[in-house]
């Protein structure tokens, strides 16, 4: 039998705010351990919550950008269960009345050749927990310690409908999906250090068929690819066992990296009652249209519209402007660097080629020593010939080392290109009598050999002839 | 008969002080002195701050010598034993916070922190103040002052009667569903829970959030509308404060009832339960304010019968939430021998809970449940919207509805510890004000024929203390029910 995948994925993205959700704590990594802590997110006896705005102005900001509805009354309630990096007994979050729902993600699969709208049911608000520490100094314990720097880090839970069908399209997803909250500056999207994080939902049905299956939800990945390969397993393993007619159990798994496979967790007997009510600690949250406008007004360009503008604006290929546009920093550093002068697809070429091998990550590109005005001096130095493209490269790599200004490198290590014919004719005429036989060869028809000689000039000259000229010289040499 | 020190009232003790005729040093000292005398009787208190309140006292003399004194500077005061106190133990009268030591203040310290009030000790209460007789306390129980057989009210037992006894100038207590005015009315007192908001709620120890609230326990009227002018006021760490301004007052304190339209619910006598004397002393009273100019009025409010229900699912889910915080993992009780984590969790919170809190935390966690929600919680929240919605119809015709506090004078030790039922309706007056959120005070308006205190309680509309100062500011005048003192010796 032919079986449909439905999945569905629940994203957690961390709030690039100062201050955590419910206190003035600071939302720094890797400070010490319950270093980042107060009375408050440490669910001290007779401490209150008190809701950082900066929370719900990121979250609104998220929400408009990916077309959501804002709600204009919402709620914050408690999710209660017991575990010890959890203060309170309850996490904070929003049950009931979300601050935003529907709205949609847009897929471009196949390469820009076909689009998908996955639709979200909601975005919501919520504190994160603390962190178990099972090992002090890399050392096993006996005990288990708790990290409460985490406790109370704002996050939104982004819910989507289950409407992704296949492991590569939750990838795109997830992509696009963070690729836009970095845009935003609303997450940072690092999913190592658990900003970004993905719980999926995943079940499969007879094609054609009108009823869902039973879901299976899936824990515990912690990147794109693990995630696809997650997804990957479990259809596969759903599918054998429906093949096989039994059943699927509705439960809870768990994604083993190394073995590759899911894991059970807990059945859905053993699913928590959260008992989620209203959080009476916190009033319902009020959003007011001109607040919405405000937010909206400050939402910058996203990553398809930029795409789209690259390739108009600056006769860029899709593919071109696919990595240009990948983050907002990249997508600057860009644009910063054409309006100076040089072609637009030079800089892309540069970009691509030279700069990203430099820059593992393009949303430090402005820690890069080659500032886009410095790119942009030498890219037109090339142009007006002043230097060979050649010795641009050398000239690149020099200014990665030094961060210098192209000009002075130039000028310092005597690159500028030599286009005198006279100078050009006496280095060509040493080439030729140091190459008789070469020079004998291409007479006889060898016209391999021309590129050689051209070689050998460049290389005589240290690479700063000017090769058109070379060119033209030189034919007009051999054939004299 | 001169009154002595510790008998006298902020007000009364304030204009001493300002003349410089006692200094606070002796006030406090004579407190103490009180204290001595009576409290292995009353045990109105859990802790006892006596070193620091006499420092507290001689740095409140000092501000006075430079002329900056202010109404509460100098004055010896008790606190329930859930609101924190920076270095000082807030046990919430549990033994899972016998011996929690808060790093802050609750919002309301502070402020009498400023005005340089002194700080007499910590107050008895029930446990995480779920009771209406103050027996639940994990320290034992205290005693009323005016039979020392009998319960002093609750969950502010121990403020009501360090108040009445004379162990204090005044205290502060917390009513969720009673807590303030109950024990008022039990011990002779005047007791007052203002409008939801009115007072932050930072550093009060949570039973039910959107139920609790701060207020005065005091021996007169003019002491609670002090009291109420230096508590109250937004907080920018409690969202549920509200942000307006506070009054003055003591410009509310008008002895006579002119204009003053009282309504009375028919709901509210001749029910079932409620003492016949308790009914009697409230009419009394209401004809007194007839007298010097209110006009009274039937009305009805018609939800109040379910009021007791919709009580006991809010406020025992909210509280089975609050109360989880309290694992053994960070702070107070942890159950002493190793033991992987699910136990750890049992054992400490079934040794450090007592019998009361743990009924509640079960109700409230039945209420929650998948599949019990919209029958329990959610129908007792739709229930509380009609119960406002009475008020806010009683308020259109009416500025102040009167009621007895309690169905009763106060009950023996242990009559009604063993039956929950009996206990909860103790607050059957009471606690449609907390679940509509309007403020209510309790004021003495009799003594039974044994001799015991009888409370009235007047509840006003939202944000309308004035108005109920006012009108008990009336029957305190033209009565003395609050010159009549327990003979405690
Ligand atoms: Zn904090």
């Amino acid at each position: 039998m032919r079986y449909e995948t439905i999945i569905g994925l629940e994203v957690h993205a961390q709030l690039l705010t100062d201050s955590k959700i419910f206190c003035g704590c600071s939302t720094r990594f890797g400070e010490g351990p319950n270093s980042n802590t107060c009375p408050v997110c440490l669910g001290m006896p007779g401490v209150l919550p008190v809701l950082n705005r900066k929370v719900v102005e990121l979250t609104i900001k998220a929400a408009l950008a990916a077309n959501c509805q804002i709600v204009r009354y919402s709620q914050f309630s408690r999710k209660n269960y017991f575990y010890p990096d959890l203060p309170k007994g309850y996490q904070i979050s929003q049950y009931e009345l979300p601050i935003a729902r529907g709205g949609y993600i847009e897929l471009e699969m196949d390469h820009g050749q076909s689009k998908k709208k996955i639709d979200l049911n909601r975005i919501h608000m919520e504190e994160d927990a603390g962190k178990l520490l099972h090992e002090l100094d890399g050392v096993p314990a006996d005990h288990s310690y708790v990290d409460f720097n985490r406790t109370g880090v704002p996050l939104i839970e982004i819910v989507s409908e289950p409407h992704i069908n296949t492991p590569e399209e939750a990838g795109e997803y997830l992509r696009i999906l963070r690729s836009m909250l970095q845009y935003l500056e609303v997450c940072d999207g690092n999913m190592e250090q658990g900003s970004f994080r993905c719980d999926a939902n995943i079940s499969l049905r007879p094609k054609g068929a009108p009823v869902l299956g039973t879901k299976v939800e899936i824990k515990n990945m912690n990147s794109f690819r693990n995630v696809m390969r997650a997804l990957e397993y479990e259809t596969g393993r759903q599918s054998s066992l429906l093949e096989s007619g039994e059943k699927i159990l509705q439960e809870t798994r768990l994604w083993d990296v190394n073995q590759g496979i899911t894991e059970s967790m807990r059945s859905k007997e053993e699913a928590h009652d959260y008992r989620y009510f209203p959080d009476p600690d916190l009033v319902p949250l009020v959003i007011d249209d001109a607040w919405i406008d405000e937010i909206r007004s400050t939402l910058p360009e996203l990553p398809r519209e930029k795409k789209e503008r690259f390739v108009k604006e600056y006769a860029l290929p899709e593919y071109d402007a696919a990595i240009l546009t990948a983050t907002r920093q990249l997508a600057d550093y860009f644009e910063e660097c054409v309006r100076l002068g040089p072609q637009p697809k030079v800089v892309s070429n540069w970009i691509m080629g030279d700069i990203l091998r430099h820059v593992p990550d393009t949303r430090d590109i402005s820690q890069f020593p080659v500032t886009p005005s410095h790119l942009a001096e030498m890219l037109l130095m090339v142009d007006k010939g002043t230097i060979s493209g050649k010795i641009a490269k050398i000239v690149f790599e020099e200014m990665v080392a030094s961060g210098r200004m192209p000009q002075f490198i130039v000028a310092e290590k005597g690159l500028v290109q030599v286009s005198d014919e006279g100078a050009l004719e006496k280095a060509i005429q040493e080439v030729l009598n140091a190459n008789a036989d070469q020079v004998e060869q291409y007479r006889q028809g060898k016209e391999k050999v021309f590129g050689f000689l051209v070689g050998q000039v460049m290389k005589a000259t240290k690479g700063k002839a000017n090769p058109q000229v070379v060119n033209e010289l030189l034919k007009k040499m051999l054939a004299g | 008969m001169t009154k002595a020190l510790s008998q006298m009232t902020i007000h009364e003790l304030h204009e001493l002080l300002k003349k410089r005729a006692v200094s606070s040093r002796e006030i406090t000292q004579a407190v103490y002195q009180r204290i001595d005398a009576v409290e292995p009787r009353v045990h109105a208190y859990i802790t006892l701050t006596r070193e620091t309140a006499l420092k507290q006292a001689a740095a409140a003399d000092e501000k006075t010598k430079q002329g900056t004194i202010q109404p509460l500077t100098g004055i010896p005061l008790a606190i329930k034993d859930l609101l924190c106190t920076a270095g000082i133990r807030t046990t919430c009268g549990s033994k899972i916070l016998e011996q929690f030591i808060p790093p802050y203040n609750a919002t309301v310290i502070s402020r009498l922190k400023e005005q340089r009030a002194v700080l007499v000790g910590k107050t008895n209460m029930d446990e995480f103040a779920m009771g209406s007789s103050t027996e639940t306390s994990y320290f034992g129980p205290t005693a009323n002052p005016w039979d020392l057989e009998r319960v002093p009210g609750g969950s502010s037992g121990g403020s009501a009667a360090a108040v009445a006894a004379d162990e204090c100038i005044a205290a502060l207590g917390t009513d969720t569903g009673g807590s303030i005015r109950q024990p008022a009315a039990c011990c002779g007192i005047v007791g007052m829970k203002p409008t939801y908001g009115r007072v932050s709620r930072f550093g009060l120890i949570a039973f039910a959030s959107s139920l609790d609230q701060i207020g005065p326990m005091t021996k007169d009227v003019t002491d609670t509308a002090l009291l109420m002018n230096y508590i109250s006021g937004h907080d920018p760490r409690d969202s549920t404060a509200v942000n307006r301004e506070v009054p003055d007052y003591t410009r509310a304190l008008i002895p006579d009832a002119k204009g003053l339209r009282l309504g009375v619910p028919r709901e509210y006598f001749g029910a079932s339960g409620i003492d016949p004397e308790v009914e009697k002393a409230v009419w009394e009273a209401l004809r007194i304010l007839e007298r010097q100019g209110a006009t009274l009025t039937e009305i009805t409010l018609p939800h109040t019968e379910y009021a007791v229900a919709a009580y006991y699912l809010i406020a025992p889910a909210e509280a089975s939430s609050n109360l989880a915080r309290y694992d053994g993992v960070k702070y107070g009780y942890r159950h002493p021998k190793e033991t992987d984590l699910r136990d750890m969790y049992e054992i400490t919170r079934a040794e450090g809970f007592g019998a009361e809190v743990k009924r509640r935390i079960m109700l409230g966690t039945y209420a929650l449940s998948a599949g019990y929600y919209d029958a329990y919680y959610r129908k007792a929240s739709q229930v509380r919207t009609l119960i406002r919605q009475d008020f806010e119809e009683a308020f259109k015709a009416c500025d102040l509805i009167v009621t007895p506090t309690a169905p009763t004078p106060p009950f023996r030790q242990g009559e009604k510890l063993n039956n929950p039922l009996q206990m909860y309706l103790s607050d059957i007056f009471t606690i449609p004000a907390n679940l509509a959120g309007l403020p209510g005070i309790s004021i003495p308006c009799g003594l039974s024929s044994r001799g015991l205190p009888i409370g009235l309680q007047i509840i006003g509309n939202l944000f309308e203390e004035e108005k109920i100062i006012h009108g008990a500011y009336c029957l305190e005048q033209n009565s003395d029910w609050h010159l009549t003192k327990p003979s405690l010796a």
